[in-house]
């Protein structure tokens, strides 16, 4: 006990802050699984715009629908798909980023210059333009931020394989008769796994920030369907009449981007050998 | 102590400063005591041009109907057809002859005449091969325009027209000049008791009034359009008094704390916008009537117009607003009635509902209509799928395209109930007994006949179910309270400040 408390206190404070915090959505995102005050979807014109109180616990929207109800279900859709564009990243990315440290020149100046023109626009306008040419909604959503991601990603882990590739341990793999495909496996991948964490959660945070910015302007997550930034969006012109239902949601992509930046920062600082080498663990 | 001195004399001086700001300030206080003569009116669109001739958006018409523009007729605030630059006219017995006699000292801002061979020269211009006008169907019935002498023009129409002089009086049939014509895009010349003094992109349209306007002068000398389109920013100019008044404010939640500030007037009126859910009836479900009526069991319109219009707003049953002569209610006709709704999509054999798709153009009746008739068909098992879309896109693949199940608009031209007539619209509606109605009604005259017709036609189309028949678009103005003589109603899309005065 004292050992598990001792170990916890040398934590990166920004890692167990960050932790709690993405616990807190995750949490609430799981809760809204079997449980949320009122269906979230139900509208009941009648009981519109009600301030907090006991029945309704973070008061109403403009159709009556529970705010509370509709931030649980809209983690729910916020931190899925972030947490698709982050996997479909990954999925996409890595692989292509550890082939093009492995291929040599020609490859990696391939991945580098694919990765340039996906970077040359930023991740909300991809998104926009492709919404706009395949339709709104979440599946797109996942697929323009996928894609964003899976740039970054390349790029991530091209930068990290290839210090990897010139360590000595590499080098007697590769003497040992070993091929690319068994070194990148055994040996490069789990070196640049840290590396690939960090920037996972660090992605995720921007994931949900462009999702809500895409469903605020109405391209994203389709009602009925809850989602943060289309509750944004909805409460902006009620902003004189009842501004607390534009600051909850605010608060909670808020939250939720603090804490997976805090735990992307905490994990870095964690993972890092050149941290951990320096007393910092 | 030489730094108290300082600030001694650093508070003497502001004292001295603040008064003589004071006394500043005072001069223009004393000023106002006299009435204001200018006016800003708040906008929600920016025009895209200025020319109602060659333009369907609202917001020319917004700026310049009746301000700048005259039409031979004209709209006045209780919808009644009333003279423009025509100040007198008659019309034969026959219906097919209609001879206008123009104001006799009326003049373009160019200071041109404006007489019987300008007028020949805008209706022959609407109606020609090469026009761009939005609305050529109004000329269609015109076999010639003769100009007799500068004062008369004699219109001989091919069939008779019940509604020549509704249409005459539009915005479309604004009176140009041939000479000035082709610049009243950017640099308008009309007739009217305004005129144009210039255009800040992207922000606002500034007339002044017209010091050599035949007719009656208006009260205000200058008259600036100001272009707002967030909702937020719009009550947030109001209640700064940047806007004087805000004619067409669908922000109808933020009504409740205008009506309660002693500043400020709010008056709610009529449109011509029949609000309906526009269904493709060549498509499947929807080319089932009894798919069509279910559809308007499941909807139900107090909840819609409590909730998208804060309950300013009339329910209608077909197409046809409340307010016009010749309206017959049948509100009554499919009450709401979820287990109704789902008795006929079992006999339409669809016992599970479907899914269907609803494009919404952008604006906020549209989205949040749509958003609630989407919960509403949820209940009973139709599932759809919301898909907002940006003006152009909508224009171009629903209206044109017909490419759509449903769709949210409203109409808001006056008189349209004739849309159902045409055979490429984008209902996809045909009813032989609708078109021989209408058809009658090209040649009745008799106002009294011609509201029964009006009233069977509003009754096919209800048993039809041709669309969801939802409600009429409310017309919010919200205004400073010194300010009177805006119009209540919109019988036509206009912001007529010609009889606008302080008070």
């Amino acid at each position: 006990m004292t050992g598990f408390m001792k170990r916890l206190r040398r934590l990166p404070v920004s890692l167990l802050l960050g932790g709690l915090l993405t616990a807190l959505v995750v949490g609430a995102a799981l809760l809204s699984l079997v449980w949320t005050p009122f269906p979230a979807e139900q509208v009941r014109v009648v009981a519109r715009l009600r301030p907090p109180g006991p029945v309704h616990w973070l008061g109403t929207d403009h159709f009556g629908r529970d705010a509370l109800s509709m931030i649980l279900v809209g983690a729910r859709n916020s931190l899925a798909v972030g947490a698709a564009a982050v996997a479909l990243g990954a999925l996409l990315g890595v692989p292509l980023g550890l082939a093009a440290s492995a291929w040599g020149r020609w490859g990696d100046e391939a991945v580098a210059r694919l990765g340039d023109l996906l970077f040359a626009f930023p991740a909300v306008l991809t998104a926009i333009l492709l919404t706009a040419a395949l339709g709104a909604g979440a599946v797109n959503v996942v697929l323009a931020l996928g894609l964003f991601n899976a740039a970054v990603f390349a790029r991530v882990a091209r930068g990290a394989a290839l210090a990897v590739w010139r360590r000595d341990f590499v080098r007697a793999a590769l003497a040992l008769g070993r091929g690319p495909l068994s070194v990148t496996l055994v040996h490069v991948l789990p070196n640049i796994a840290g590396v690939v964490i960090v920037q996972g959660t660090v992605l995720f945070a921007v994931a949900v920030l462009n999702e809500a910015a895409l469903s605020y302007l109405g391209l994203g997550i389709q009602p009925p369907s809850p989602s943060w930034g289309k509750m944004l969006g909805d409460a902006q012109t009620f902003l004189f009449t009842a501004p607390l239902q534009a600051i909850f949601p605010g608060a909670a992509i808020a939250v939720t981007v603090l804490g997976l930046n805090l735990l992307g920062d905490g994990l870095r600082d964690a993972l890092d050998p050149r941290h951990r080498s320096a007393g910092l663990l | 102590m030489p730094n108290r001195q300082r600030r001694a004399a650093l508070a003497i001086t502001m004292g001295a400063v603040l008064g003589l700001a004071g006394a500043l300030a005072a001069g223009p206080v004393l000023a106002q005591a006299a009435l204001r003569t200018d006016l800003v009116v708040g906008m929600r669109l920016e025009p895209p041009h200025l020319d109602p001739t060659a333009g369907a958006a609202a917001a020319i018409d917004e700026v310049t109907y009746a301000n700048l523009f005259e039409p031979l007729t004209r709209i006045d605030a209780e919808g009644k057809v009333v003279p423009g630059l025509a100040e007198k006219w008659e019309v034969s017995a026959d219906g097919l002859t209609y001879t206008f006699h123009l104001r006799k000292g009326a003049k373009f801002h160019d200071g041109t005449d404006a007489d019987s061979a300008d007028v020949k020269f805008s209706l022959d211009r609407a109606r020609g091969a090469e026009s761009v006008n939005a609305q050529k169907g109004y000329f269609a019935a015109i076999a010639g325009v003769e100009a007799p002498d500068a004062r008369t023009v004699v219109v001989t129409l091919s069939r008779p027209d019940g509604l020549f002089l509704f249409h005459m009086a539009s915005g479309d049939a604004a009176i140009v000049a041939p000479e000035s014509a082709g610049a009243n895009k950017q640099t308008p010349v009309g007739t009217g008791p305004f005129k144009f003094e210039r255009w800040v992109a992207g922000d606002r349209v500034v007339l002044v009034r017209n010091p050599d306007y035949d007719g009656a002068k208006p009260a205000l000398e200058r008259v600036t359009f100001r272009f707002i389109s967030d909702p937020a920013a719009q009550v947030a100019a109001l209640k700064a008094g940047d806007i004087d008044s805000f004619p067409q404010f669908d922000t109808y939640e933020a009504l409740p704390q205008f009506r309660d500030d002693g500043a400020f007037t709010v008056m709610v009126g009529t449109t011509e916008g029949e609000t309906i859910l526009g269904t493709n009836n060549a498509r499947k479900p929807f080319d089932d009537l009894r798919v069509r009526r279910a559809m308007a069991h499941a909807i139900d319109r107090k909840t819609l117009i409590d909730g998208v219009l804060f309950g300013n707003g009339a329910a209608i049953g077909s197409h046809f607003p409340p307010h016009r002569a010749g309206y017959v209610d049948l509100t009554g006709l499919y009450p709401y009635d979820p287990d109704k709704t789902k008795a006929l999509l079992a006999e339409a054999g669809l016992p599970d509902g479907f899914e269907t798709t609803l494009r919404l153009p952008p604006p906020i009746y549209a989205r949040r209509s749509g958003e609630l008739i989407a919960a509403m068909l949820a209940e009973v098992g139709i599932r759809v799928k919301v898909e907002p879309m940006e003006w152009a896109p909508w224009l171009e693949q629903v209206f044109k395209g017909k490419d759509y199940d449903l769709t949210l608009i409203a109409h808001t031209e006056p008189l349209d109930i004739d849309i159902y007539g045409r055979p490429d619209y984008y209902f996809n509606y045909r009813s032989e007994r609708f078109n021989a109605v209408g058809a009658e009604l090209d040649r009745t005259q008799d106002s009294a006949k011609r509201n029964a017709l009006y009233g069977e036609q509003q009754r096919i189309l209800a048993e039809d179910a041709v669309n969801g028949f939802l409600f009429m678009l409310p017309s919010a103005t919200v205004q400073k309270s010194a300010v009177q003589g805006m119009w209540v109603n919109r019988p036509i899309q206009a912001n007529d400040v010609t009889g606008v005065r302080w008070k």
